[in-house]
């Protein structure tokens, strides 16, 4: 089972293998690239997981396997039935489970000689530094940007390589940053977009197995770093288009005016990354835009009554087809073009998913001159929620 | 004219017509996003400030090179170049700060 550390003061590097062990990693031994060597430098590794699910799947698991002596997890998540269609290391039994409990339970039952910590806790200025400072390398399998900055930025200051990956629909990025001659994510992104700006995962989707191709290079790389053999990735920018089957590279400079580890850097201490990120309050952002909106309870009160009504669904075709209010279909992003489909004489209600992009409709629209407009206040999800639970949740 | 490539990522696609490329006369990268963003009207905001600068988050490169280190947009283009826009994506677990819930 899960075994939470004390604090490992003077504990001496291990400096042999027991023959358990030996036989567990005869294939990594019987290579000259690893041998007894390498594998004693596995196990006396110390690789902190920033993050437990579809990137720190793989990378736990294959970090485990390899036989990293100290692995840490850090995740304040638990698991969803979403997350099953790529996060492999949970199954349906650990719905509603903390991640890195049920992460560090599937990585025991694999490797039970190595040691495993779980924070069950979010990352935050207050804490990172402390945290990273007894691991060796930290690898970056976070989902949002204040956290990658964050990350980032406690690396370069503590000196640690950071091993970044990160996805999107079926495109992944993988390098190493952090490294006192390469380049910090800094160099690549001084500043974070705009929220809103970028579309995000649960907007635009995920292939399953992209996080785990992605989390398995970063395990790659994190154990080449550990041997210190073959070419990282410092300094180069791996693209990997999924759909395409393609890989390509981008060299990856360190700016010499990087406020984080450039020559006169200005950065010296970690800072507020959501305020960085430009995103306001806890976890949950502010709303991009604020419309007239009605509850789904009293759209049903209103249809109910015979109200004459124009349902307009801004999601795309695929989500019409997994279940719909019947309304008018005209995506978000061909609205513009197709604005003439609709009649502002009519009172109109906008929905989508969860009302986001529905609220971008409603405010495209009233600034096009439509009065009557009003947004469906959370979306299909809230109509089954509250109205009717037969309409499927996705 | 030299003729290149732009490769659109795929957080971009959907203001492209779906494309995951397109090609363009041009002498330089400046020029052929210019061409780009021309084709494409939607792509314009996403890629450039209204004051008609190239977005912090976005990165073009040259072939393997990023064009900050080149000439940036006045980097002259050769026939069959390939320039390719890298914008930052976070995606790890997909429940980001951004994710409608």
């Amino acid at each position: 089972m899960a075994t939470t550390l004390q604090a490992q003061t003077g504990a001496k590097p291990a400096t042999s293998l027991s023959n358990e062990e030996i036989l567990r990693y005869s294939r990594h031994l019987i290579m000259p690239e690893v041998g007894m060597e390498g594998q004693l430098k596995l196990k006396n590794a110390k690789v902190l997981l920033i993050g437990t699910g579809g990137l720190g799947a793989p990378l736990g698991l294959y970090l485990a396997a390899a036989g990293v002596g100290r692995l840490g997890l850090v995740d304040f998540d638990v698991v969803d039935f979403t997350n099953l269609q790529r996060q492999v290391t949970f199954g349906s039994s650990d719905v509603g489970k903390p991640k890195t409990a049920a992460a560090s339970a599937r990585l025991s039952n694999l490797n039970p000689d190595i040691q495993i910590e779980t924070y069950e806790t979010k990352l935050t200025s207050e804490n990172a530094l402390e945290l990273f400072k007894d691991f060796d390398i930290i690898v970056d399998g976070t989902d949002n940007f204040p956290t990658r900055y964050l990350v980032n930025d406690a690396c370069v200051l503590l000196g640690k390589p950071n091993v970044y990956g990160s996805i999107f629909r079926f495109e992944g990025q993988a390098t190493v940053f952090g490294m006192p001659e390469g380049p910090c994510y800094r160099c690549l992104y001084p500043e974070p977009p705009p929220p809103g700006l970028v579309p995000s995962c649960a907007e635009g989707g995920v292939l399953g197995v992209l996080p785990g191709i992605v989390g398995s290079i970063q395990a790659m790389e994190t154990i080449k770093l550990i041997l210190g053999s073959g070419d990282n990735l410092i300094g180069r920018l791996l693209l990997f288009d999924a759909l395409g089957m393609k890989f390509r590279e981008l060299k990856l400079r360190k700016n010499p005016a990087c406020p984080m580890c450039g020559e006169h850097r200005t950065i010296h201490k970690l800072i507020d990354y959501y305020e960085f990120c430009g995103v306001r309050g806890e976890e949950a952002p502010a709303p991009d835009v604020q419309v007239p909106e009605i509850t789904p309870r009293e759209l049903k009160t209103r249809l109910d009554r015979g109200d004459d009504l124009f349902i307009l669904d801004v999601r795309e075709p695929h989500e019409f087809q997994i279940c719909n209010l019947n309304g008018h279909l005209i995506p978000l992003g061909e609205l513009p073009r197709r604005v003439h489909e609709l009649d502002s004489s009519r009172e109109i209600i906008a929905h989508c998913r969860s009302g986001k992009r529905s609220a971008e409709s409603v405010d495209f629209l009233r600034k096009a001159g439509f009065r009557k407009i009003l947004n469906l206040k959370g979306g299909i999800l809230a109509w089954s929620d509250e109205v009717d639970p037969s309409v499927p949740k996705y | 004219m030299m003729s290149v490539k732009v490769i659109i990522p795929t957080p971009l696609r959907v203001y492209a017509g779906k494309r995951d490329s397109a090609e363009f006369a041009a002498a330089t990268v400046g020029e052929a996003l210019g061409n780009l963003t021309k084709e494409f009207g939607e792509l314009r905001k996403h890629l450039y400030t209204e004051e008609g600068k190239l977005r912090a988050f976005v990165n073009v490169y040259l072939n393997d090179e990023d064009i900050r280190y080149l000439a940036k947009e006045n980097t002259p283009t050769k026939d069959g170049d390939t320039i390719s826009i890298v914008p930052s994506i976070a995606g790890g677990s997909c429940q980001g700060v951004f994710a409608a819930r």
